[in-house]
């Protein structure tokens, strides 16, 4: 049975910088990069190629020694040329300079028809594995695990974020299959949530194998997270998968042709973008070929993924993995006379509070990354209720984390949430506090104690 | 300037003095880490914090002027508008001025010693302070019962946002209970200066003469309409909502509240949840009263306390601190209408003390974690028993 649901709470932020429907062709990228750190669940990376090895696409470089059968895999075909350690020795990036043309790694077409095991065996070894997250805590998922349905959203209410049917365009064949064998891991249903205000996509239409459910609302309509909290609640002890709608054509891709394509569209978004659009090119890419035209990059906050869970990369930085955009913002560091108490129709706010007249203005913001006040304990109530469309109390979620209530965590609900559900409530909060951080913080505390 | 406060330098000790204060010229350069949020709502917690203020302003020009009314009507002198106003405003300016410095002040050295950032907290503190107190109290107890509430009403819990009480309903209750001859009884109200009051002047406030009628029988409305009516003083409904009656400084005018409380609405800074269940509660409890009326203030007209003593400002400004009341969205009801109904109670039923709201907001407070403790429960709840099905 399918579902509708219409969302009230949430906020959509509407900024400048829209990339237009268009694919732009931009110089393709040099070098790209598999970087452990976009993988929070990763506890003790190993990395299985040295500095001058050559790689194909799919040849795998990293795999987790705690959950070995689980291989990261070169997006492209070139030579590692750099293994870059920090502190510590942490391993932060692993950057492939790539050939002119990718060379794939081809393991045949796969037979869907194999037991669950092997299926899960043989997509662990592909490199498109690390796309299924496994709820609770957003981390790759365990093969091993069968979990009790899969969910993928078919749209992306963030700021700016990539329009998912535009991306897939041509896709549908993969996509198709991708369902297809993500139907075989799961004891339950896979659930395809779609924009119900809008039609449904050519990608999506007449799918097989997949519960369509039609969410609409403000963001987070489009968060996995709140569809699953409205389709089928995570509880103690539940293990649910998701799996962005790029990963499913990805893994499609695979079951039908044998290879680890990591060939994506992306959309270059943002203020200071200087040329907006849609441009193809791998996973973890460098984006410095994209921002051409930029002036000063240094004055600029360069966003691998969205304004509300990225993360600021240099001007010569890489894609993160499971990021399909870029943005660029100016930095906000400067002071501002009075500019806690001037009135403004042009800064972007939820609240009304006096002199915020941006809820009266229509159309878009231009934003920065000044945080527009200094962090402060909790006080105003009731805000982030207003922006979570859950039935959750995130203020008494969040104290519970902070106090490192162990019982209080679990039955206020953090198995249901990640980072990115709480972005909005981080981005809402006049007390400045750092909420996603803080849910991380949260879910490692259950996960490893 | 700048590097003297920062780490190593000759003033580090005052940093968090220095940080406060620049910050209020300029909004700080702070930007977002790379990780997480990249961009910050415009609002932050100052911002909240002035519009709360902005909307008490109403409410205290209009004690500032009828502080003069009533100065007027006792000594049955002819005063004009500027008149009433300079006269209120000597009155009050020096309450409002200590009840700031002294704050700042406590909370300034707090800051220091602890070493965490000066909040904005008490920009609204001072102002409540200020407008809950008689108009002529000895500025020596204003003084100490701003220490007294900064300090143990609010920094030996840790400061904003960690307090369990209303600090500005601490700083009255400490009065009220320290120094009772300043804080009640008919003779605080209205100030005589060196003239002496026309013959015949009671300055009962209309809860006093209300409960005065309880014991000697006159109907509520009946005693208050003729109540210093020989010196053009009235008592009548729209006069006690208008605010002309003696009373604190901010608390008399219902509609300078009800200004209040809609800029607070309307800006989204306090719950209207609270203002309506306070207000609501509070007429129930009326019509309960009247229901089970045995004598005249309990048979007095429902919507009456609505618009006598502070319930108004107290329901608006106190009982929606967000600190200090429910924080769950069905907590905020319970915890308003209770508000409501436990001040006609204490009014009524209670002679030792003439103003029930004051104790309603701070026994409210104290209950406000054990409401939200059952909602959070019933939320816990739902989600286990969605694990069973």
């Amino acid at each position: 049975m399918s579902k509708i649901v219409k969302l009230k709470k949430g906020f959509d932020l509407k900024l400048v910088g829209k990339a237009p429907l268009e694919l732009i062709q931009a110089a393709s990228a040099t070098t790209f990069a598999i970087k452990p750190t976009d993988f929070p669940g990763i506890q003790r990376p190993k990395v299985l190629v040295n500095e001058g090895d050559t790689v194909k696409a799919g040849t795998p470089i990293l795999l987790d020694k705690a959950m070995d059968q689980v291989i990261y895999a070169s997006p492209v075909s070139g030579e590692i040329v750099e293994i870059k350690r920090g502190d510590k020795r942490k391993l932060l990036e692993i950057k492939i300079l790539a050939d002119s043309s990718v060379l794939h790694e081809n393991v045949g077409a796969l037979d869907l028809g194999q037991d669950r095991a092997s299926l899960a065996a043989k997509l662990a070894a592909s490199g498109v594995w690390p796309n299924i997250i496994q709820r609770p805590f957003g981390i790759v998922a365990n093969p091993a695990d069968s979990p009790k349905a899969i969910f993928v959203s078919g749209f992306d209410t963030h700021p700016l974020a990539a329009e998912v049917p535009f991306i897939l365009q041509g896709e549908a064949r993969y996509f198709q299959a991708g369902i297809d064998a993500l139907a075989k891991l799961t004891t339950g249903k896979v659930h395809l949530n779609v924009d119900g205000a809008k039609q449904v996509p050519e990608v999506f239409a007449g799918i097989k194998n997949a519960q369509v459910n039609q969410f609409s609302g403000p963001h987070p309509a489009g968060n996995v997270g709140t569809q699953i909290h409205h389709l089928d609640p995570i509880n103690k002890g539940d293990i649910a998968w998701t799996v962005s709608a790029y990963g499913v054509s990805q893994i499609g891709k695979f079951v039908l042709e044998g290879i680890y394509d990591a060939s994506k569209v992306i959309a270059l978004t943002g203020s200071e973008m200087s040329q907006k659009g849609y441009v193809k090119t791998y996973t973890g890419a460098n984006v410095s070929t994209f921002l051409g035209g930029i002036a000063q990059p240094e004055t600029l906050r360069i966003i691998s993924g969205n304004v509300l869970t990225g993360e600021k990369i240099e001007k010569d930085g890489y894609l993160g993995f499971y990021h399909n955009q870029v943005t660029v913002i100016p930095e906000g560091k400067y002071e501002e006379f009075l500019g806690w108490l001037k009135p403004s129709a042009s800064k972007l706010s939820f609240h009304k509070a006096l002199g915020m007249f941006s809820f009266l203005k229509g159309g878009e913001f231009k934003v920065d990354t000044n945080t527009h006040g200094e962090e402060r304990p909790f006080v105003v109530s009731g805000v982030f209720e207003k922006v979570m469309p859950m039935d959750i109390l995130p203020t008494y979620l969040f104290k519970a984390i902070v106090t490192e209530d162990f019982d209080e965590m679990e039955e206020l609900g953090l198995y249901e949430v990640i980072e990115e559900d709480v972005a909005l409530c981080e981005f809402v909060d006049p007390s400045k506090n750092e909420l996603q951080e803080l849910v991380r913080h949260g879910i490692e505390l259950l996960m490893y104690n | 300037m700048k590097p003297n406060f920062e780490k190593g330098g000759k003033w580090e000790k005052f940093h968090t003095l220095y940080e406060g204060h620049r910050t209020i010229a300029f909004a700080p350069d702070l930007i977002t880490k790379s990780k997480g949020a990249q961009i910050k709502d415009a609002t932050d917690l100052k911002r909240v914090m002035i519009t709360v203020v902005i909307a008490m302003i109403p409410a205290l020009l209009f004690g500032i002027l009828n502080i003069g009314h009533q100065h007027f009507i006792a000594t049955g002198a002819e005063g004009t508008f500027l008149d009433k106003a300079i006269f209120g405003a000597l009155s009050v300016l020096p309450i409002l001025i200590v009840s700031y410095a002294v704050g700042l002040a406590t909370e300034f050295t707090f800051c220091v010693i602890r070493n965490h950032p000066i909040s904005e907290g008490y920009l609204v503190t001072g102002m409540l302070i200020a407008l809950v107190m008689p108009p002529f109290i000895p500025l020596w107890q204003v003084a100490l019962a701003t220490i007294f509430a900064v300090v143990i009403g609010k920094e030996v819990f840790g400061g904003t946002g960690m307090n369990i009480l209303n600090v500005a309903m601490t700083a009255r209750a400490f009065l009220y209970f320290a120094y009772p001859a300043q804080i009640s009884g008919d003779l605080v109200w209205t100030y005589l200066g060196d003239k002496t009051a026309v013959d015949g002047f009671s300055g009962a406030t209309a809860l006093a003469v209300a409960y005065n009628s309880s014991i000697d029988g006159t109907p509520v409305v009946e005693a208050l309409s003729t109540h210093n009516a020989a010196m053009g003083a009235d008592y009548s409904f729209m006069s006690m909502f208008m605010g002309w009656i003696p009373g604190s400084i901010g608390e008399t005018s219902t509609l300078m509240a009800l200004v209040g409380a809609v800029i607070l609405v309307a800006t989204g800074v306090a719950s209207w949840k609270i203002i309506v269940g306070g207000f609501g509660g509070a007429y129930i409890m009326g019509l309960v009263m009247n229901a089970l009326a045995v004598n005249e203030y309990m048979a007095m007209p429902a919507e009456y306390h609505l618009v006598m003593g502070g319930l108004a400002f107290g329901v608006v400004f106190m009982a929606t601190d967000p600190v200090s009341a429910a924080q769950t969205e069905l907590g905020k009801w319970i915890y308003g209408i209770l508000i409501g109904v436990f001040t006609v109670i204490i009014r009524v039923t209670n002679p030792a003390y003439p103003e029930g709201i004051m104790l309603a907001v701070l026994f409210m407070n104290v209950v406000a974690p054990l409401i939200d403790h059952y909602v959070v429960k019933a939320n816990k709840t739902r989600r286990l028993q969605r694990a069973t099905v």
